[in-house]
């Protein structure tokens, strides 16, 4: 049975915000955080790809091209344990929120587009915890070329999944890969329970709508947080008046 | 004696690679599993030698030696920077190189690949880690089923021996990972023994041919040649299995 299917016992929660590059979800991520962190929430953030177990393979490989599909997904899924256990629990044991720039459903989204069999991907990831809420940032495939390419001009070879050989042009690859790896991300929704954002709003709206939902789903843990400190204040009080008198 | 292949066309453990053929796989996949100490690699290289004598063309892979992940299992080991599922992954993105850029184009072109391991070590040292046995499984189900499995079966004892002369005593060969605090010695004893009892019941499992290698190194060879040539469906001859660099009288087993 895959833990992704079942609801996390740790006593902080974990939200996850996924979407095709070029979609906002990190810009999204980051105004959350503030907002949580304003709240006196503690936020803990962790990113797609960081593991230092094997950013240097990764980089390298990705450099020289030699990844196939199922390394390129083996590898990712060794980084996501490697941080699962070390950057996610404890702060979730810990009562923290964590924020995950991408997560496993990343995963599930691009190497299936790249050919690797749907169902082995996901129970190769069926030890990671499912999120308390994961936001999908659906954007078409057009949009995110126009924001990628204006900010810095050049697609990489994986991003454009020229790996795939679906086209020699790396404009026309990343449309046709980016847009199967969008199609696979909808035909998620369901299956995982994505929260779907309109990435085409405006940045201010889309923020809105986020905090709302996490106020709706999460509300519960965030009054705790907040009355909790509360609370102890009150007390803290309320001792200083008894030793006064 | 025909070097054509007995059975056209391989199999996946699991779930396979979906962008690979496994029917245009002509060549042979023979595995030779068996604990560190065993003489894997000395009967490998006769093995070899041997293939090539009778006109087979010959691709050796081994375990953890893939150009993507050697040094980052390596520095991951130094470190102990691995749990679990870590290294179970490293592990198995280790092998998945190997088989796409080694062992799958060696079969398509119709090589006999010998093997030196294969996934049942890794199932074996993740079975003893406490792995989840379906999780492992499927983690490996894009590995091609081999033609033919050669288990090089020892008891601890004899094995033991054999380690501490040739091999210092590495802390996860000696399962310290999951022993800590113990003696190195008793760790290796207890880990080793343990290891062994899984391989027996993957022997089982997957259809493993037993070999006793407590025996010297030729008979040992003998045994695995008989196994190799009646599974080619070569003839069982003195002249097939033994050509020169055995030939002495005393080689040839009764029973050929």
């Amino acid at each position: 049975m895959s833990k992704l299917c079942e609801p996390h016992e740790f006593p902080g929660r974990l939200i996850v915000v996924e979407g095709i590059d070029g979609s906002g979800k990190s810009t999204q991520a980051q105004l959350l955080q503030q907002w949580l962190s304003s709240k006196g929430v503690r936020v803990f953030f962790t990113e797609w790809n960081s593991s230092l177990l094997v950013k240097n393979t990764t980089k390298q490989a990705k450099k020289k091209n030699q990844l196939t599909p199922t390394t390129f997904s083996l590898l990712h899924a060794t980084d996501f344990a490697d941080r699962l256990f070390y950057r996610v629990i404890p702060p979730l044991k810990a009562g923290m929120i964590v924020i995950a720039d991408r997560y496993s459903y990343t995963a599930f989204a691009r190497d299936t587009a790249r050919g690797v069999d749907p169902q082995w991907v996901r129970d190769l990831y069926s030890f990671a915890i499912k999120p308390d809420i994961a936001f999908y940032f659906r954007v078409p495939v057009d949009i995110s070329l126009e924001r990628i390419t204006s900010a810095r001009m050049k697609l990489k070879f994986y991003e454009a999944g020229m790996d795939t050989g679906l086209s020699n042009d790396p404009l026309e690859c990343f449309k046709l890969f980016q847009g199967e790896v969008i199609r696979q991300y909808d035909m998620m929704t369901k299956e995982f329970d994505l929260h779907v954002m309109d990435a085409t709003e405006r940045i201010v709206v889309q923020q809105r709508q986020m905090r709302a939902t996490v106020e709706r789903i999460i509300g519960d843990y965030l009054d705790r947080k907040n009355g909790g400190s509360r609370q102890r204040g009150a007390a803290q009080a309320a001792s200083g008046e008894a030793r006064n008198r | 004696m025909t070097l054509e292949s007995p059975q056209s066309g391989k199999r996946f453990l699991g779930r396979g690679l979906a962008y690979v053929n496994p029917d245009n796989l002509h060549g042979q996949l023979i595995v030779i599993e068996g604990s560190d100490g065993v003489g894997r690699t000395t009967q490998l290289g006769m093995l070899r030698k041997w293939l090539e004598v009778q006109g087979a063309g010959v691709v050796e892979t081994g375990w953890t030696r893939s150009a993507l992940m050697a040094q980052t299992i390596d520095f991951a080991k130094e470190g102990h920077k691995m749990n679990l599922h870590t290294f179970n992954l490293l592990y198995a993105t280790d092998f998945a190189d190997r088989l796409e850029h080694e062992v799958i184009p060696a079969l398509r072109a119709g090589f006999i690949v010998l093997a030196d391991r294969y996934v049942y070590t890794a199932f074996a040292r993740a079975f003893v880690r406490g792995a989840e046995p379906d999780w492992i499984k499927n983690l490996y189900g894009f590995a091609l089923e081999p033609d033919l499995v050669l288990y090089l079966n020892v008891d601890v004892e004899a094995l033991i021996d054999r380690i501490l002369v040739s091999y210092e005593l590495d802390y996860w060969e000696a399962g310290l990972d999951q022993n800590p605090g113990l003696d190195p010695y008793d760790s290796f004893v207890r880990y080793q023994k343990k290891l062994l009892r899984e391989f027996g019941k993957l022997a089982k499992d997957y259809g493993f041919h037993t070999i006793n290698a407590k025996r010297d190194i030729r008979s040992i060879q003998l045994d695995l040649r008989r196994h190799i040539a009646g599974y080619l469906g070569w003839e069982l001859t003195d002249e097939v299995l033994i050509p020169n660099e055995m030939s002495s009288p005393a080689a040839a087993a009764p029973s050929m």
